[in-house]
């Protein structure tokens, strides 16, 4: 974010920030239709056809519904995730291992607890492991950027690493079910399927998960636009000069929002963990923290933005199994890369049209 | 005897991709455009050189198509930095994106297979038993790899263009008011950058004679990490690729003795790079225009 175009703010109309907003995902997802046309006419297939399947094969039928929202669960946490950083001017990367540590954190917990654990009491200590696992893991960075001025970027991608291979082991020596990467069922904190309510969903890994998901988008929402300490993160966002001189600690700003952002990943573990398979697995979500950098993006770290872009992504993630008869499926791999850089392209291009616009008008 | 010629030979194997990569990378963040691109150069820099071998039977020809390849995304990062003004950090991450899908729709639509391409001419290493410097000397890459960290710290402090890559990466303003074309330096910057990680890739798919899906495995991080320890210098940033090779290597012929957790060992780069960052030993700062429009 280019700090000249922050202090253009008070200038910018409404109309201007809806712009602003709403057409660098547009512009993306042109340019990804695109170059999925090109990748799906370099197969010999029509355009259309493979759009079709893809529409029908996840918003087209309960199963594939199911499995787009839970999909979309997972990458509503990271997107949040990586939103909140963004909003307090931090890029956290780290939402791969932070995700995986929360995946880890409930299930110890959901192992830990006697077989017979109520429901009640269970899960939300589960769901808090989780929480505390992921923040933990985001607090590093913050302390480290906010003491030592270590750059965010470098130091989540490097934790990244450290954090998988350290779970890894701990796998290793003593969780792993002989001959596979998963610990043993967990014993209490488990989640029901929305199969459960709604039997059309059979099959589909949709879970009481989402459920909770879209509340923590609520909080999140809350906390950022409605608090106090919100405020101050987006204040240390747009100007942590400005901030600090406002009598607002940056550095605490900082550790907060990276603790918060490593919290909110960490969350995404339980959809798996208690909502699915019912244990922790190694890699059981890979990519997911990753891509929920491109979730925050295409959202423009807004949460009602994000769960958008988490069922856009989803649905492409999905709809790439549906069409893999006619086109292999690793295009949709290929594609998110072209919406991430085709939406990071026209961010600033948009933006600097518009004030080009304004300037006409004066 | 016999065993530290195998220790160094191995050592030097394991670190000819990361010291591709690396020299690469520290020309574009002098620069001043992040590198956190490495990652995908390497895998397309793999497919692309896997695909000219297979198309042309010659390693040769696989090596300058792996190269083609890095250029081909080192432009389109360079455009969507330069051009469009993109946040670094996210056109990275966007190029890791690509890197990944694209070898794996294509691997997909050429091969038919989802893991592996069938096996293609490349350089082979030469039998562990052949003496060192032999052995090193079947693939030229290696070679090659040793010498292309040299050489990129001579083309940073030694020629007009090195100077001019420096200038930029500082303090483009000040560039500008020399005369230096600060858009041009970097595009330069950033594809060359593109090639040589493309050729620490196609040391991989030509060593090993194929190209398996994500066969970069985080090594283009490896190279960055080994940068940012090495505090942007191109020699520091070599010897950090060795010193991170000889850790591997360490660990793999300890296996059997299970001395340390080899986890552990895998982490090293990583711990030493924050380390380096916190400025316990000696603070790691970065060139001031990094990531700066």
């Amino acid at each position: 974010m280019s700090d000249a175009a922050q202090t253009l703010i008070p200038t910018r109309t409404m109309r201007d920030r809806i712009f602003e907003a709403v057409l660098p995902p547009l512009v993306a997802l042109l340019v990804s239709i695109v170059a999925g046309d090109l990748l799906i006419l370099a197969v010999g297939q029509s355009p259309g056809a493979v759009y079709r399947l893809m529409l029908e094969g996840t918003w087209g039928n309960a199963y594939g519904f199911g499995q787009v929202l839970y999909k979309a669960t997972t990458l509503t946490c990271t997107g949040l995730a990586v939103a909140v950083g963004l909003r307090a001017g931090l890029f956290n990367i780290g939402a791969e291992g932070q995700l995986a540590a929360g995946g880890l954190g409930a299930a110890l917990v959901g192992l830990a607890l006697p077989a017979g654990a109520p429901a009640l009491v269970a899960a939300p200590l589960c769901m808090l492991a989780a929480l505390c696992a992921g923040g933990a893991v985001g607090f590093v960075p913050g302390v480290l950027r906010a003491k030592w001025g270590a750059h965010e970027v470098i130091t989540t991608i490097m934790l990244n690493f450290i954090v998988l291979a350290f779970l890894s082991w701990t796998m290793s020596t003593q969780l792993r079910v002989p001959e596979t990467l998963h610990t043993s069922a967990i014993h209490a904190g488990a989640l029901q399927r929305l199969a459960t309510w709604l039997p059309s969903f059979h099959g589909s890994a949709a879970n009481a998960s989402l459920m909770i998901v879209l509340i923590a988008a609520i909080l999140v929402d809350q906390y950022l636009f409605r608090t106090r300490g919100g405020f101050e993160l987006r204040a240390v966002g747009l100007q942590p000069d400005a901030a600090e001189n406002a009598g607002i600690s940056v550095g605490r700003a900082w550790i907060r929002a990276l603790t918060i952002s490593g919290a909110l990943a960490g969350l995404g573990g339980i959809n798996f963990v208690l909502g699915y398979e019912h244990y922790y697995e190694e890699g059981f979500a890979t990519g997911a923290g990753f891509l929920g950098i491109a979730v925050a993006l295409v959202g423009r770290s807004n949460p009602l933005g994000v769960v958008l872009a988490a069922l856009f992504f989803a649905t492409l993630s999905q709809g790439g199994l549906a069409i893999n008869a006619l086109v292999p499926k690793q295009m949709v791999d290929a594609l998110q890369g072209v919406v991430i850089l085709a939406m990071a392209a026209s961010v600033p291009e948009v933006r600097r049209l518009l004030a080009s616009s304004r300037k006409g008008v004066r | 005897m016999n065993w530290i010629t195998a220790f160094l030979a191995q050592t030097l194997r394991i670190a000819v991709p990361y010291l591709f990569a690396a020299a690469g990378g520290v020309l574009a963040e002098r620069a001043g455009i992040i590198s956190l691109t490495l990652e995908g150069f390497m895998l397309g820099g793999a497919f692309t050189a896997m695909l000219g071998s297979y198309y042309s039977g010659s390693p040769w020809i696989g090596a300058l198509c792996g190269i083609a390849g890095g250029l081909v995304l080192g432009t389109l990062h360079a455009i969507a930095t330069i051009r469009f003004k993109a946040d670094q950090v996210v056109s990275g991450i966007a190029i890791n994106l690509l890197g990944v899908g694209l070898t794996r729709y294509f691997l997909k639509l050429i091969f038919d297979s989802s893991s592996n391409s069938p096996r293609v001419p490349g350089f082979s290493a030469g039998t562990s038993s052949s003496s060192l410097v032999t052995g090193l000397l079947h693939n030229p890459l290696i070679p090659l790899g040793l010498l292309i960290v040299p050489a990129v710290a001579w083309l940073l402090y030694r020629t007009p263009f090195g100077l001019r890559v420096r200038a930029v990466g500082e303090h483009p303003e000040a560039a500008v008011t020399l005369g230096v074309r600060v858009t041009r330096v970097r595009y330069a910057a950033v594809a060359l950058s593109g090639a040589l990680a493309a050729l620490g890739g196609a040391y991989l798919s030509l060593d090993q004679h194929q190209f398996t899906d994500g066969m970069s495995a985080g090594r283009g991080f490896i190279a960055l990490a080994a940068i940012i320890f090495g505090r942007w210098d191109p020699m520091r940033a070599g010897l950090a690729c060795l010193f991170f090779a000889a850790a591997e290597t360490l660990q793999i012929q300890l296996q059997g003795m299970q001395a340390i957790p080899s986890q552990f060992v895998q982490m090293i780069p990583y711990v030493l790079t924050i380390i380096a960052l916190v400025g316990l030993v000696g603070r790691a700062v970065p060139p001031a225009a990094l990531g700066r429009e």
